[in-house]
């Protein structure tokens, strides 16, 4: 189903697309998106969704299972406490993505802004993925909770930090990886940074692919790269802090 | 025990004339203040651990047990009280900051008792409620702003999605994991049972309550907990959860100790983690980021139920609830410092933030002189211990109150600010099964339902008196309301005349 934006809010848009998905569509293509927001929000059905355009914030909130493409950048919000489904942005996105994200994935192949994968959790099956392809900037993986956090640092000029300051300030659970260096003073007490093993190249081999097939990279040049994987010390931050 | 220079709070007393051994408050007792000799079999009390609980005196059979709080030791000092001095130790030996539970025990004046309501006298004359209907009927949500009809006299306003209450007194934020299953239990079906809402706190829905999700507000807290499509669909209505009357502007967490199997399946996180909950939500820095997120919630529930936002009233309260109110909350729910809470830091309970009294008043007149006062509901929270208090603050302007620690007071809490410990002896602020199956559902459910329907009778008793009908006369009916030993600024802040004038 091809809808044109244009001209429509995006309480009408986001309208069209959910009447579409319980009468059984599940393609659809979005045109002249302009700034659209709540995109793919509280639909619970792996539906496709194409965007052409700029699709606006919280793009994916809420959402269990749409699989949404988009033609270019994407804006703040991206993936909201998303539960499940995929958001791919072949340009940059915007500040507080994947913010309380459960599970899905989200892959980027340029840069991504402030506040990046915030208490990101994961349960049971659900794992919670972003994929940014080049670098994030402040508070990156602060609170994270489950999940993988990857920053590729692809196409960046020399000299320029992967990660901004306070990455992954109180940090509880959840691995993120770094493809190349990362200042120890970026870091904040209570993570480790450490060179990546073996069984991390699995498990970014594994993560990587679908992430490389989407925007034609070259899978085993990417996982071969120096990576450093940064976890937290423990579980309980927060556990010296009171009085019992 | 080691040594420690911490006095001890409480003593307890024996009479050893009517113990008759049985070793109840032993097995009662979850402080280890009530101990049992393994050899003798005698029993003995240790006060250094007791806090006060009351569960002891409460069931031992021969009434042998008092539990009393220490009054002074030593020499008496004004500004270092035995409270002040007992801080200062458990400081100096832990470093940590002090947890504690519940609503503050400081004595800030409770402005309640010095509002006073009105009643008929001869003209308007006083309406009987055993002989007359009496509604106490609340819509919450955005109301149009005028009624108006068509030609054949058919209204054709529209109101947002409403919440339709029975009576105008809700089940105020508790979560699964801050207090027990059977706690949870009992309030979902008092609330329906009652024509009212529960609200789930930042916990997440337990699966088995989903079927009184119609009577349900669901949180969405800065940790995002337990939030997924069908946790937001089920609900009656969704609320933000910025900040708390007992803990304003700071965040939580439940301890990975108390994050059980359940617990974590309605949490969504894994076993044994730490639930944290940040300070702000990081998606939400401006009102404008905060209408972002209002917004998403609409249209990931099809604007089929009402969004609330939850604050704590501080001193700014005005401008952020008319701020959320403009960002297209349907309910603004506020918090005084009165409220409570499961764990927080001492500090912050008994220091942050201001009376609901004066809040209210100041945020229903601000709404009123912008002319939005119909685009949002006022729920208040905060300490409401008896039905005059939700009279008083419904003429005061509110719409609906959230009762929280009364609730748990009607399920046995008798106050011993402990909650943050996990031991409850009463099975209400603990996961640990051998005590949460004291509190019996059934129970819980009838205690909850008399309340609310005792403190119902009790309203409709005070409309009546006021030669009313119907809670809507009196919502926001100041003339209702006269002010005893209060000076002209509180007065003028609450926009209520004096006794006598």
């Amino acid at each position: 189903m091809r809808i044109d934006a244009s001209g429509l809010h995006y309480r009408q848009l986001n309208q069209q697309i959910k009447a579409a998905v319980a009468e059984g569509e599940t393609e659809f293509e979005l045109v002249n998106v302009c700034g659209h927001r709540y995109l793919g929000s509280g639909i619970d059905q792996p539906v496709n969704i194409r965007v052409e355009g700029i699709p606006g914030n919280d793009l994916g909130a809420f959402m269990s299972g749409p699989r949404i493409r988009c033609s270019g950048n994407a804006q703040d919000g991206i993936g909201n406490t998303m539960d499940d489904g995929l958001v791919v942005i072949p340009g940059h996105a915007g500040d507080v993505m994947g913010y309380s994200m459960r599970g899905g994935c989200i892959y980027v192949r340029g840069n991504a802004g402030y506040r990046i994968g915030i208490h990101m959790k994961s349960y049971l099956d659900k794992e919670p993925v972003v994929i940014i392809g080049g670098r994030v900037r402040d508070f990156c993986g602060e609170y994270l909770a489950g999940g993988k956090l990857i920053v590729l640092g692809l196409d960046q000029p020399a000299g320029e930090p992967l990660v901004g300051k306070y990455c992954a300030t109180g940090m509880h659970g959840g691995t993120m990886y770094v493809r190349g260096e990362v200042d120890p003073a970026l870091l904040r007490p209570g993570v480790s940074a450490t060179e990546i093993g073996d069984d991390d190249r699995q498990v970014l081999r594994d993560l990587l692919a679908p992430y490389c097939a989407e925007f034609s990279l070259p899978l085993d040049e990417i996982v071969g790269g120096l990576f450093v994987r940064i976890t937290p010390h423990t579980a309980r931050p927060y556990g010296q802090l009171y009085a019992y | 025990m080691p040594l420690t220079t911490v006095h001890p709070q409480f003593i307890i007393k024996r009479d050893m004339d009517l113990c008759i051994q049985c070793g109840v408050c032993t097995r009662q007792c979850s402080y280890d203040a009530q101990k049992i000799d393994p050899e003798d079999g005698r029993v003995s009390s240790d006060p250094r651990t007791c806090v006060g609980c009351q569960r002891c005196v409460t069931l031992c059979p021969t009434g042998a047990l008092v539990v009393t709080e220490r009054e002074l030791h030593g020499r008496s000092h004004p500004n270092w009280s035995l409270q002040v001095q007992r801080a200062i130790h458990r400081q100096a030996e832990s470093g940590g900051m002090l947890l504690t539970g519940m609503g503050t025990d400081k004595n800030y004046r409770i402005y309640w008792d010095n509002l006073v309501l009105n009643a008929s006298q001869v003209t308007n004359p006083s309406i009987d409620p055993l002989r007359e209907p009496m509604e106490l009927r609340t819509f919450l949500g955005a109301k149009p702003e005028r009624v108006e009809f068509d030609d054949e006299g058919n209204p054709v306003s529209q109101a947002g999605p409403l919440l339709t209450l029975d009576t105008p007194i809700m089940f105020s934020a508790m979560s699964y994991g801050s207090i027990s299953f059977n706690a949870c239990y009992s309030l979902a079906r008092a609330a329906k049972n009652a024509g009212t809402y529960f609200n789930t706190g930042e916990g997440g829905l337990h699966r088995d309550l989903y079927e009184y999700a119609d009577h349900a507000i669901v949180q969405v807290a800065s940790g995002r907990f337990g939030v997924t499509p069908q946790y937001l669909d089920a609900a009656a209505a969704v609320e933000i959860k910025i900040g708390q009357g007992a803990k304003p502007g700071i965040g939580g967490h439940l301890p990975g100790e108390k994050v059980s199997a359940e617990i974590s399946a309605t949490r969504m996180i894994p076993e044994g983690s730490d639930a944290i909950s940040p300070a702000p939500h990081h998606d939400i820095y401006s009102i404008e980021d905060l209408k972002q997120l209002i917004y998403a919630l609409k249209e990931a529930t099809n604007y089929s139920k009402p969004v609330s936002v939850k604050i704590a009233a501080v001193n700014y309260v005005v401008p952020i609830a008319v701020g959320a109110v403009r960002a297209g909350a349907d309910i603004v729910a506020m918090d005084g410092t009165r409220g409570g809470s499961g764990a927080t830091p001492t500090v912050i309970r008994d220091n942050v933030g201001i009376p609901i009294e004066f809040a209210l008043a100041a945020v229903d007149s601000r709404l009123r002189q912008e002319g939005i006062r119909h685009q949002a509901s006022l729920v208040v929270a905060g300490g409401f211990r008896n039905s005059a208090d939700i009279a008083k603050a419904i003429a005061l302007g509110a719409d609906a109150v959230y009762i929280g620690t009364s609730a748990l007071i009607a399920l046995g809490c008798h106050m011993c600010q402990s909650c943050y410990t996990g031991k409850c002896t009463w099975g209400i602020c603990t996961q640990d099964p051998y005590l949460t199956k004291r509190l019996n559902p059934e129970i819980g459910t009838r205690s909850l339902t008399n309340l609310l329907r005792a403190w119902s009778l009790e309203i409709k008793e005070m409309l009546g008196g006021m030669g009313m009908n119907s809670i809507d006369s009196l919502r926001g009916n100041r003339e209702m309301l006269r002010g005893i030993g209060l000076t002209t600024e509180e007065l003028e802040i609450l926009e209520v005349a004096p006794v006598g004038r």
